[in-house]
């Protein structure tokens, strides 16, 4: 089927953006919160990041010494499944790059399940995660990452959905398969390619 | 627990039933064709085409139980918007509308276990499936119902939820209150709008319950913290959170 749906004609604020992927529309300046979870409060004397599974070197980071890392900045979009995006925003934090460097994968690695304080856990394709294309971040446009937007500090893998950019990010172990996280067992598509509008398991 | 490998289809519904039961709201009630049940909680996202091709798609809450023929959402006209205009104002009898679902596994309900539903505003739509739920399977015991909103107008299936015994709780413009909440209104006086208090949930807890709280992003966000507070486990407690704007 899929013809007209009489009388909608769409509202020309969401129409105008060639830059959306299919299905998706600009919420301009507001950042809608998306959770499943009690929003927690994460103590950063605890909290730390650990590296682990199938790695020559399994490695954590307390919140200093993840601070004391170089520093990488992502600029541009993103893209949740509940079709909002929102364009030209940014984070800063470190590249996963210089993470899973360290801890250096082994060859047999192939894909990882990311987890938080929360227990929320997601997963992604190793190279998903490589090649400069995500970070653990902790500032968002130049003001500390608000709780309720993963904060202090989360994951972002912004060419994917948004729900794979976990937030409260506190371990990610490196597998030889791929195993579903939370969203991914109540539904949820296992690599979620907006570009290639894969919401759903089967998309 | 891993889902089978087949996508969700786009199904043709075709509305059977319009109302407005109050100004800024529609209930729409739709046929559709080979629908897979759904459990309480679930949603379905609508999909509108334009004549261009151009497409916008939302998520609504189911407010009907699989029992039910029909799947009825209930949607709340946001002036601005994109979507919700439309189905308030365009949608007739007799329309087509593209829907996929059921979807979301994790803020469901199957009636088997107690639970304490928290709803603020069009929040309270997953919870009606849930309370309708509840009494088609002989166990309302099992569920306790809080919901919130501005004034009664502004509540949703306000009717039904008091009629079940749900806590209501309303913010400001007492007119019709005391019809609505009776005895229960005690707990919701003088709040500013859209808080939820202690007192309010406290006396619903039953414990060892599951917690379910769903509305706007601020109003998911002190409810959940609140129940935290009142001695919830976190892990108890599943939330969903209606975008975009918090
Ligand atoms: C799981 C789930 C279940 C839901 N269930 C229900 C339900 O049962 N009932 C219900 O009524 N809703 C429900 N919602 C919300 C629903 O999906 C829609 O978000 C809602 O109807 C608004 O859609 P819209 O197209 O009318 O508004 P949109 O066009 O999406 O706009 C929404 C708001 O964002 C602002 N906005 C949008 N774009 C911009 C921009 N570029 N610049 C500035 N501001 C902007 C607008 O001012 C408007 O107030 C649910 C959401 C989720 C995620």
């Amino acid at each position: 089927m899929a013809g007209p749906t009489r009388g909608f004609t769409g509202s020309a604020r969401h129409r105008r953006n060639s830059r959306l992927p299919p299905g998706q529309y600009d919420v301009g300046s507001a950042y809608p919160v998306l959770t499943a979870e009690v929003t927690p409060d994460v103590d950063l004397s605890e909290w730390k990041l650990t590296v682990d599974g199938l790695v020559a070197e399994a490695t954590s980071w307390s919140w200093e010494e993840i601070r004391a890392l170089p520093g990488s900045e992502f600029h541009g979009d993103i893209h949740c499944v509940t079709t909002w995006s929102k364009l030209d925003t940014s984070f800063g934090g470190v590249s996963v790059d210089t993470l899973l460097d360290a801890a250096r994968p082994s060859a047999e690695a192939t894909h990882v399940l990311v987890s938080s304080t929360t227990g929320y856990t997601t997963n992604l394709p190793l190279a998903d995660l490589r090649g400069g294309q995500a970070w653990v971040v902790w500032t968002h446009e130049g003001q500390p990452l608000p709780r309720e937007h993963g904060g202090p500090v989360r994951l972002l893998v912004p060419h994917l959905y948004f729900w794979k950019s976990a937030k409260w990010v506190s371990r990610m172990t490196l597998l030889d398969h791929d195993e579903p996280g939370f969203w991914e067992q109540n539904g949820y598509h296992d690599r979620g390619d907006p570009w290639k509008e894969q919401r759903y398991q089967g998309d | 627990m891993t889902e089978p490998r087949s996508g969700i289809p786009w199904r043709d519904a075709t509305v059977r039933h319009v109302s407005h039961p109050v100004p800024r709201a529609v209930q729409l009630r739709l046929e559709v064709p080979d629908r897979p049940e759904h459990l309480p909680g679930q949603h379905y996202v609508v999909r509108l085409t334009a004549e261009d091709g151009y497409r916008a798609s939302r998520s609504y809450s189911l407010a009907s139980t699989a029992a039910d023929p029909l799947v009825e959402l209930f949607v709340e006209r946001l002036d601005d918007g994109e979507v919700s205009p439309y189905l308030a104002d365009e949608v007739r009898t007799g329309d087509h509308l593209e829907v996929r679902g059921p979807i979301g596994r994790w803020f469901t309900w199957s009636g088997e276990t107690p639970a304490l539903a928290v709803g603020g505003g069009t929040g309270v739509v997953p919870l009606v499936a849930m309370l309708r739920h509840s009494i088609e399977i002989g166990r309302p015991d099992l569920l306790r119902v809080a919901a919130f909103a501005g004034s009664p107008e502004e509540l949703p299936y306000a009717g039904e939820l008091s009629a079940a015994g749900a806590l209501l709780g309303f913010s400001r413009d007492r007119r019709g209150l005391e019809a609505l909440a009776g005895p229960r209104l005690s707990a919701a006086r003088d709040r500013p709008t859209g808080r939820v208090r202690g007192e309010d949930l406290e006396a619903l807890l039953a414990g060892g319950q599951t917690a379910y709280v769903c509305g706007s992003a601020g109003f998911a966000e002190s409810a959940s913290s609140l129940l935290v507070t009142l001695g919830v486990a976190p892990e108890q407690i599943r939330v969903e959170r209606f975008g975009p704007t918090g």
